[in-house]
């Protein structure tokens, strides 16, 4: 293993890593800290599967060096359990079958989890903006706006 | 799919910075929110040598809205743009257009310095500099200048900036009292990019547009004004005739692009029926403010 050495903050525990500077954050995630919840896609930036949090906002793990990441506090899917007992959203996915291959899951997971922790106030409809972001494969959404919903009820969308 | 290697550099300063984009002389790059390059990297469409981090550079994501202009640093980013009330205020044009940009987790990291210095036809941030008539302050090894936006934009993905040169600032004169904008645009799925799009801005003179500015991006090789269409739109009344006419106008004067997703006779017509949209939509919301 060659490249430097330094420390990426996730879900509350210090990894040292040894990458070279080329290293994608995504990528240091899975193969450097072993937190293999997050999944890479398309590793262009189109897809949201490699969505995580940093410092607070939802950013793709695929368009950030890991460098970049340094000092930084950084949320994946697997710190969203506590224990045993799943995350509100976690549930909700299973409760409305949001996933079928699950391969998109911890993207929308993180993704939804972070933007509604930053936008609190979010619409239904913007909250339908935000899910359009990431790209699913599988459900066709629909099963993915009802479980956002469950866990982070929206006051309705007043009629024009 | 692996980047191309590259060495990182993270500088304090803005002199540490250009001083090694000078000593590489052309291999090194500048990263900012990383939301073009990487992918550009993924394709090995670049492949720098050294990558100049800003992120630690202090003094770049300000928003400024003072009395004469408005001043954004290089490192604000889309999500800073669309928080900022004094912005909605003093130039609402700006974030309706950047409301367009990308999708979520993109508008968290992507800077507008990055926009202007990637110079995609497609992307909202130079059009609204181009049709705002805004300058871009850049510094280099051999000191500053001042750049017109519309001739930093050379062509697609071009610009007129040197190897050694960082865009610090963008800077927008004040909008008069009043001033009406518009912006439309069409893209296959909401945040991709545009295939064409619109913004306009003008004055009432009376019952009278005056000081009409149109623009389109996304359907010509680069964000450009069209002056037809501001022709068409000065002295008349703000009516569906004059605005079919601008869009008529606007239509006839471009060069649209060809690609996969869209001809230029598609282009073209949308390009019309965006911008005769948009200029009634100006008008109703002046209707609705009055109301
Ligand atoms: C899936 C996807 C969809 C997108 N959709 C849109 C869209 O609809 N509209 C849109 O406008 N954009 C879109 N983008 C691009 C996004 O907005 C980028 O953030 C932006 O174009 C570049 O900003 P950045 O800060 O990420 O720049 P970077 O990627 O860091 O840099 C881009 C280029 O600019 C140079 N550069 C960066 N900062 C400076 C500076 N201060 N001085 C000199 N050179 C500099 C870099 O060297 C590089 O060549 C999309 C991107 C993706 C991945
Ligand atoms: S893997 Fe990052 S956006 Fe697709
Ligand atoms: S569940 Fe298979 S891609 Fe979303």
């Amino acid at each position: 293993m060659s490249g430097q050495t330094f420390q990426l903050h996730v879900n509350g525990t210090s990894y040292a890593v040894t990458a070279p500077d080329r290293k994608t954050l995504g990528d240091a995630l899975r193969e450097d800290c072993g937190l293999t919840g997050t999944h890479l896609g398309c590793e262009q930036g189109v897809c949201g599967t490699c969505t995580v949090i940093v410092d607070g906002r939802p950013v793709r793990s695929c368009l950030m060096f890991a460098r970049q990441a340094e000092g930084a506090q950084i949320r994946t899917v697997e710190g969203l359990a506590q224990g045993e007992r799943l995350h509100p959203l976690q549930q909700a996915f299973i409760d409305a079958h949001a996933l079928q291959c699950g391969f998109c899951t911890p993207g929308f997971l993180m993704l939804i989890v972070g933007a509604l922790e930053q936008d609190p106030d979010m619409t239904e409809d913007e909250l339908a903006e935000v899910l359009s972001s990431n790209l699913c494969r599988c459900t066709g959404y629909a099963a993915i706006a009802k479980a956002a919903l469950a866990a982070y009820p929206r006051p309705a969308t007043p009629a024009e | 799919m692996k980047l191309p290697a590259f060495d990182y550099a993270c500088p304090e300063t803005l002199d540490e910075a250009t001083a090694l984009l000078a000593e590489a002389g052309g291999d090194a790059k500048v990263i900012a929110g990383g939301q073009s390059l990487l992918p550009f990297m993924a394709f090995r469409l670049a492949a720098p040598s050294l990558l100049v981090d800003l992120r630690k550079i202090a003094g770049l994501d300000g928003i400024e809205v003072a009395d004469g202009e408005i001043r954004l640093g290089a490192m604000v980013r889309w999500r800073d743009i669309l928080d900022s009330a004094a912005l909605a205020r003093a130039l609402p044009l700006l974030p309706a257009a950047i409301g367009h940009v990308a999708h979520y987790q993109i508008r968290n990291r992507g800077t507008l310095g990055g926009s202007l210095a990637h110079a995609d036809p497609a992307s909202e941030f130079p059009c609204i500099a181009v049709l705002c008539g805004a300058s871009v302050d850049v510094v280099g090894a051999g000191g500053h200048r001042t750049i017109p936006a519309d001739e930093l934009i050379a062509g697609p993905m071009e610009t007129t900036l040197e190897d050694d040169e960082i865009i610090v600032a963008v800077r927008f004169p004040r909008w008069p009292e009043g001033r009406r904008w518009a912006f439309d645009e069409f893209a296959l799925r909401h945040g991709d990019l545009a295939i064409a799009a619109v913004a306009a801005a003008y004055d009432m003179d009376g019952p009278h547009i005056a000081h009409a500015r149109v623009a389109v991006m996304g359907a010509t090789d680069t964000p450009q004004r069209v002056p037809p269409a501001e022709d068409a739109l000065n002295g008349r009344a703000p009516d569906d005739d004059t605005f079919g006419a601008a869009a008529a106008a606007a239509s006839a004067a471009i060069e649209p692009t060809e690609d996969l997703h869209a001809g230029a006779a598609y282009r073209r017509a949308l390009v019309g029926t965006l911008l005769r949209r948009a200029l009634a939509e100006s008008c109703a919301r002046e209707r609705e403010a009055a109301e």
